[in-house]
């Protein structure tokens, strides 16, 4: 239940603004892979191309390759929709539903579109994903409350496990643990670790030690100014890159000696 | 350690020196009003003179006291005080006294029996000359207008909450403020500043033209309510849906939920008490309308429950014709009391109207809590 994605050639315009240039990327399945980089290089912008959620801002298009397991997400006649099903998205802040239930935001993927579902299923359904978000034990008895109650952690644990309820074959977390304090990134950490059994991950991150922790592979991201593209420096195992790096850039942010 | 402790002390501290005593206000008000008393017995007494001569008077002794005693910061300070609670008072005083008007002429109408299950029909002046005469209770009701008020305003809601909505929708998460968007928005600004009998006007011309002459029912007044309810329920979900945060929407797009379900299922309920609270507040805003109804639905004396056929007479117009056509000429008290009683059951009206907003509000806000 996990595919890999090949990434050729990509350029990613914000209307005429080239925001990140020619990136050629392979992410493997059932594998953590870092994004790391500065503030401003294009590691967000790059990761909301792969499920095709770059195009909601308006003006924003790409040009180039994403394949995921050979099928191209950008051919012609390609419905971004089917795309999100496929690739699942957690962002930056926690954002549970409002208006839903904690239960019904574990479900809002399959009730949102509308899906037929008994009861029975439901309650499987739910009790799987918040175990695979290890947020079971916290919520089992409270599932009809608000899932604006939870703490930041168990939200954003909560919104991981919305994201693997519609069962999608690759995980993108945009800066999942920015929000949260230590104890609540540790427990989104152990996670992502049980997850890449299942799932293909990519992880934006600006926390270094997090990107060493948690990564297989690990993409070094930089920028050359202002207003100038973001480039893909480096892509390697994460020992590599945070031991023995190629590039001198990649060595220097990695180090700490950035500029 | 009990030696580090602080003894009592009885004189006043240090910190607070320099202060007016807690009773100042009070003392200056005292005052104020005596000498208002005063003031005006020299020139002849009436409350609303004393009332504002004592204002100015608690004002000025207050802020120069304060500035003898305190200093001139302190004496600003209470100058602005008294400007603020000032200016609430008279922004208050019409309200209370209209509120107060009302109550006082409209108990007596409200009271009669059979005000608000009977209609004006067959009622006629000679029975509001005996009713003057021998005492008796003054006869006819509101129960047509207070049903045409209710038909009227609830087909203009019908007509404007799915049009005024759609067109916030399209607004916010279709417009990308493209150019047919800003021009959506500038016509609706100019709607808001329509005047009631314009937006009358056009509904009876509108339907003159593609009825027929002289086609006033209340489906007309509904639509020249509309007109000007349109406008508010736009804006004040456009509002309402501009603030539901974008991350809830690509939430709901990263788990491959179309747009139109994103916005019917996500976007809507996050904001729905506050669309629904807007919707209330524009039909307080369009229920107490007289003239377009006037020339949209004409008014009726009897009960007609067909908003598509017939004259309707709403609770507006009932005031109106009442009082400037009595029905009993020589005797017009029956009719004035009846007006006012209709009066106070519109405020009662709106009033209810407005809890209702603040209800549906809370009911549907989105749930905190654990």
């Amino acid at each position: 239940m996990s595919k890999r994605i090949d990434v050729k050639d990509l350029n990613v315009y914000y209307g005429d603004f080239l925001a990140v240039e020619d990136v050629s990327i392979n992410i493997e399945a059932k594998s953590v892979t870092a994004f790391i980089g500065p503030s401003g290089c294009g590691k967000s912008t790059f990761l909301r191309t792969l499920n095709r959620m770059h195009e909601v801002i308006p003006g924003a298009r790409v040009e180039g390759e994403v394949l995921l397991d050979g099928d191209n997400l950008y051919g012609p006649g390609v419905d971004p929709v089917t795309v999100r099903s496929q690739i699942g998205m957690v962002f930056q802040r926690p954002n549970p539903f409002p208006t839903m239930s904690i239960r019904d935001n574990v479900l809002a993927g399959v009730k949102l579109n509308n899906k037929k579902i008994s009861k029975g299923e439901a309650d499987v359904l739910v009790e799987r994903s918040l175990k695979g978000a290890n947020l079971w034990n916290e919520v089992k008895d409270r599932l009809e409350k608000p899932g604006s109650g939870l703490s930041g952690g168990q939200q954003q644990r909560l919104c991981i496990a919305r994201a693997i309820a519609v069962e999608p074959q690759v995980i993108l977390m945009d800066e999942p643990c920015s929000a949260l304090d230590p104890i609540s990134t540790l427990a989104i950490e152990d996670l992502i670790n049980e997850l890449k059994d299942q799932y293909t991950v990519v992880i934006v991150t600006h926390n270094m030690q997090q990107a060493a922790r948690v990564s297989d592979r690990t993409a070094f991201f930089n920028i050359a100014g202002t207003g100038k593209p973001g480039k893909l420096i480096e892509y390697g195992d994460t020992h590599t890159i945070f031991s023995n790096p190629v590039q001198k850039a990649t060595e220097d942010y990695v180090s700490g000696r950035f500029g | 350690m009990t030696s580090t402790l602080t003894p009592v002390r009885s004189k006043r501290s240090a910190l607070t020196k320099g202060q007016l005593p807690k009773y100042a206000p009070y003392a200056v008000l005292a005052a104020a009003l005596i000498i208002g008393a005063a003031i005006l017995a020299l020139v002849g007494f009436n409350p609303f003179g004393w009332g504002v001569v004592s204002a100015i008077l608690f004002a000025v002794g207050l802020v120069s006291w304060s500035a003898a005693v305190e200093g001139s910061r302190k004496a600003k300070d209470k100058l602005a005080t008294c400007l603020v609670v000032g200016s609430f008072l008279v922004a208050l005083l019409p309200l209370v006294s209209v509120i107060w008007t009302v109550l006082v002429n409209g108990i007596p109408g409200l009271l009669d029996p059979g005000f608000l299950t009977t209609s004006m029909n067959g009622v006629t002046g000679a029975f509001d000359n005996k009713a003057v005469e021998s005492g008796g209770p003054v006869m006819g009701g509101i129960y047509h207008a207070l049903l045409g008020t209710v038909q009227i305003t609830l087909l203009a809601t019908v007509i404007s909450v799915p049009v005024g909505l759609l067109t916030a929708i399209y607004l916010v998460e279709y417009g990308h403020d493209g150019r047919l968007a800003k021009a959506i928005t500038f016509f609706v600004d100019v709607m808001t500043g329509i005047p009631s009998i314009v937006a009358g006007l056009f509904a009876a011309a509108f339907f003159f033209a593609v009825v027929g002459p002289g086609t006033k029912t209340g489906a007309v007044a509904a639509v020249a309510l509309s007109v000007l309810m349109i406008p508010v329920v736009v804006r004040s979900s456009e509002e309402m849906l501009k603030i539901v945060p974008n991350e809830l929407r690509e939430a709901a797009y990263a788990l491959g939920v179309r747009k139109w379900r994103t916005i019917l299922k996500v976007v809507i309920p996050t904001a729905i008490s506050g669309i629904a609270s807007g919707v209330t507040l524009a039909i307080a805003r369009v229920i107490g309308e007289t003239a377009p109804i006037l020339v949209t639905a004409g008014f009726a004396t009897s009960i007609n429950s067909n908003v598509f056929g017939g004259w309707m007479a709403s609770l507006p117009t009932f005031i109106y014709t009442q009082i400037l056509n009595p029905t009993s000429p020589s005797n017009p008290d029956p009719s004035s009391q009846r007006a006012w009683g209709a009066a106070l059951v519109l405020i009662i009206l709106v009033m209810v109207l407005n809890l209702a907003a603040r209800l549906i509000a809370r009911i549907f806000a989105p749930k905190t809590g654990r």
